[in-house]
């Protein structure tokens, strides 16, 4: 089972927040991007956490540096620098619980992030460091199976976060506020 | 005998559908005497039961039973299984529209005279005038309580709407307003007005537009004369040895085939399963299928030609906020040649919600220039295109050759490939609203590809001759006289209206006619 747990902001410092909770660091990746920036995901056991973040999602079918470069590639994808990490953790952790039931996607899921780091070379997908050189990768791999699963699954396994509408100034369900009405329908002022 | 009625009640009239065109025609026949049964494939939700939430919506109102699609639009590459964007529910489509109400225009009526023979295009006339309509038009007007009619006034702009209107003014269009719409400005016919919710498409939830699910159903079951039957999937219309129509074999609400007989059947489930069945209707008399002689049953389907602009600017907008369809400009809907196409085309307001824009701004589109898109939402304005598309003849509907629903029949294959007229009008729409948005500060603009179809229209479409088309003047096919087509795959053609208030018109017409022909008994 995946779950994804919120804990309360734990220390900035991402060493003493996961050594606190108990938890062998076994790998530290270190992320690139402008977006992420300083952003660590730590694999540990069958879990990644983000300790600055105090989150973390642990797999069950998948392997965990596999959700790790999931996570990425669905910044990549869909890359919104305003976004935390957590949502694209919880749009891809479906592929975790589906690897479970469908024996042929869990293959083509590995199989797929495995592609993307032999044609990264060493350090695989994770160490791109420039988010352009992740791109140049997905550009040629675009019409798989595997990439338009992951991209099509994220349309509506991203947007459809109603946590994360506020963050597009989206504000969702109108009716029990008794719509806009008297809440800014035709408030529009610099035409 | 009073509603519910029996199975083996051979004197009803049964109307396959609840839409604009059948939910409208059970009414007008209920509240003439007339004993009627509809059968609606979809469940009834009230309109309280609607949510405001568009992927949580979509699973409760949408057709999503599988169809199939070909040719060259992009839809059928984009969403190879869902053609159209419409509704198994009672109340049809009318739950998800938007309301914009407008009257074809004259020379629409008369598309191959006014336009002359366009290659590649079926093009005919419809075998009414608008003159014919017009106490139609007047009578669905009052009915669906639309703006800008029987004083009626018009709704307030919103956001969305104040953008249109200064790109409007800037380009020296003259005709745009707040639209002729079927939702309420004020209290009216016991239903309130518009609250500026948003999420028109998804089910006013206040019963401010209107939808036949909360006025025409509920009106015609208060005569005693109607009977809804939800759940109900008819496969196949019966006919008996000289040619009439019997009976429709239906899926009831428990799985269970049922028969139930009719006098008259009208066939109202919108241009996509109406043609479907009639196929599926086939019989050792009608091997091509019921109401088929002239072998344009599914042909000559039309969608408008559509598609979006949509334009960021510096500073919010919150287009979602107020009325989905919030005005219109019309100066485009003429008749112009020398813009290089025939026919015209409106331009409506049209906003979508965060999840919905990320599906439908660029399907398939990934990365920074998608994503930036998304980031300016709040900044955003937009518009939707709706113009004459050509009816063509290999546009059509089959039934596919290997696939099944699950009571077993074949499903529906949607074949539909752009005229050059269709690409020529599109284009031009495009550049003229991205100027528009221009003209009043858009740092950037997107020409958006079409949705999947709503307006679904021309594939049992009407005809002088029984040759050119499947049903005359009345919607009564020309093959078999109690056999009636009431929803928009009767359009000739398409003009560049939103279609539901002609669909409505027709119908109260057809409810004139089947009832004066029942009074004769010459059905």
């Amino acid at each position: 089972m995946v779950t994804i747990f919120n804990r309360n902001p734990a220390s900035p410092d991402a060493k003493g927040a996961a050594e606190r909770k108990g938890l062998s660091r076994r790998d530290v990746l270190k992320r690139g991007g402008t977006a992420s920036l300083g952003a660590i995901l730590i694999i540990s056991g069958s879990s990644i956490i983000h300790p600055q973040f105090a989150w973390g999602l642990e797999t069950t079918n998948l392997k965990p540096e596999t959700m790790a470069t999931l996570i990425q590639l669905a910044r990549d994808i869909y890359p919104h620098d305003h976004v935390p990490d957590r949502f694209y953790a919880i749009a891809v952790k479906p592929y975790d619980a589906k690897a479970g039931d469908d024996p042929k996607q869990k293959k083509m899921i590995e199989d797929g992030v495995a592609d993307l780091d032999k044609r990264a070379g060493k350090g695989g997908y994770l160490g791109l460091d420039w988010e352009d050189r992740r791109l140049a990768i997905l550009q040629k791999i675009e019409d798989t199976p595997f990439f338009q699963t992951i991209r099509g699954g994220l349309v509506t396994g991203l947007y459809n976060q109603k946590e994360l509408w506020p963050l597009f100034g989206y504000e969702g369900e109108s009716f029990s506020k008794g719509g806009y009405i008297a809440r800014g329908f035709s408030d529009i002022e610099w035409l | 005998m009073a509603a519910p009625y029996d199975l083996k009640d051979d004197s009803v009239v049964v109307i396959i559908g609840s839409g604009a065109g059948g939910g409208t025609l059970g009414n007008e026949l209920a509240q003439k005497g007339i004993d009627v049964v509809i059968l609606e494939a979809g469940a009834r939700h009230e309109y309280e039961d609607f949510i405001n939430d568009e992927w949580e919506s979509f699973g409760q109102l949408a057709w999503v039973d599988k169809r199939t699609t070909s040719g060259d639009w992009r839809v059928a590459k984009d969403f190879p299984n869902l053609p159209a964007w419409i509704v198994k529910s009672v109340g049809g489509s009318t739950t998800h529209w938007a309301g914009a109400s407008l009257r074809f225009q004259d020379h629409e009526f008369q598309a191959l005279t006014h336009y002359g023979k366009v290659k590649g295009a079926n093009l005919l006339d419809w075998p009414i005038t608008l003159a014919e309509l017009e106490p139609y038009y007047a009578k669905a007007e009052d009915k669906m309580g639309v703006t800008r009619t029987n004083g009626i006034e018009g709704l307030p702009g919103n956001n969305n709407f104040k953008v249109l209107k200064a790109g409007a003014d800037k380009l020296g269009y003259k005709e745009c307003n707040t639209g002729h719409m079927a939702i309420n400005s004020a209290e009216r016919d016991g239903r309130m007005s518009c609250q500026q919710t948003g999420f028109c498409f998804q089910g006013c939830k206040w019963g401010a537009k209107w939808s036949t699910l909360y006025t025409e159903i509920p009106k015609g079951e208060k005569t005693g004369k109607l009977e809804v039957r939800p759940n109900s999937m008819v496969q196949k219309i019966e006919h008996d040895k000289s040619g009439k129509v019997t009976g429709v074999l239906y899926v009831d609400k428990d799985g269970k085939q049922q028969l139930q007989k009719a006098r008259v059947v009208a066939v109202a489930g919108n241009s996509i399963e109406s043609p479907r069945l009639l196929l599926n209707s086939e019989s050792s008399m009608f091997p091509d299928g019921l109401a088929n002689s002239s072998g344009q049953v599914g042909r000559n389907y039309m969608r408008h030609t559509t598609g979006s602009v949509y334009a960021v600017f510096e500073k919010p907008v919150h287009m979602y906020r107020g009325t989905v369809m919030a005005g219109i400009i019309q100066d485009e809907a003429r008749h112009d040649p020398s813009r290089g196409f025939v026919g015209g085309y409106e331009m409506e307001t049209l906003a979508l919600g965060l999840p919905f824009m990320a599906a439908f701004l660029d399907p398939g589109g990934w990365g920074r220039s998608f994503t930036s898109a998304l980031d300016q939402y709040v900044n955003m304005a937009g518009m939707w295109i709706v113009g004459e598309d050509m009816p063509q003849a290999d546009n059509r509907i089959t039934l596919h050759k290997d696939e099944k629903d699950k009571y077993g029949l074949p499903i529906a294959n949607v074949n539909f490939s752009d005229h050059a007229n269709d690409i020529a009008m599109r284009d031009y729409a495009y550049q003229r609203g991205q100027e528009l948005y221009k003209s009043v500060g858009a740092v950037r603009t997107f020409p958006t590809p079409p949705y999947p179809s709503t307006h679904n229209l021309g594939t049992n479409r009407m005809s002088e001759k029984a040759k050119d088309g499947v049903v005359n003047k009345n919607g009564q096919t020309h093959d078999i006289k109690n056999l009636f087509v009431s929803d928009g795959s009767q359009f000739t053609t398409g003009g560049a209206e939103n279609p539901t208030l002609t669909i409505v018109s027709l119908a109260i017409r057809q409810a004139d006619y089947i009832a004066k022909e029942m009074a004769a008994k010459t059905i």
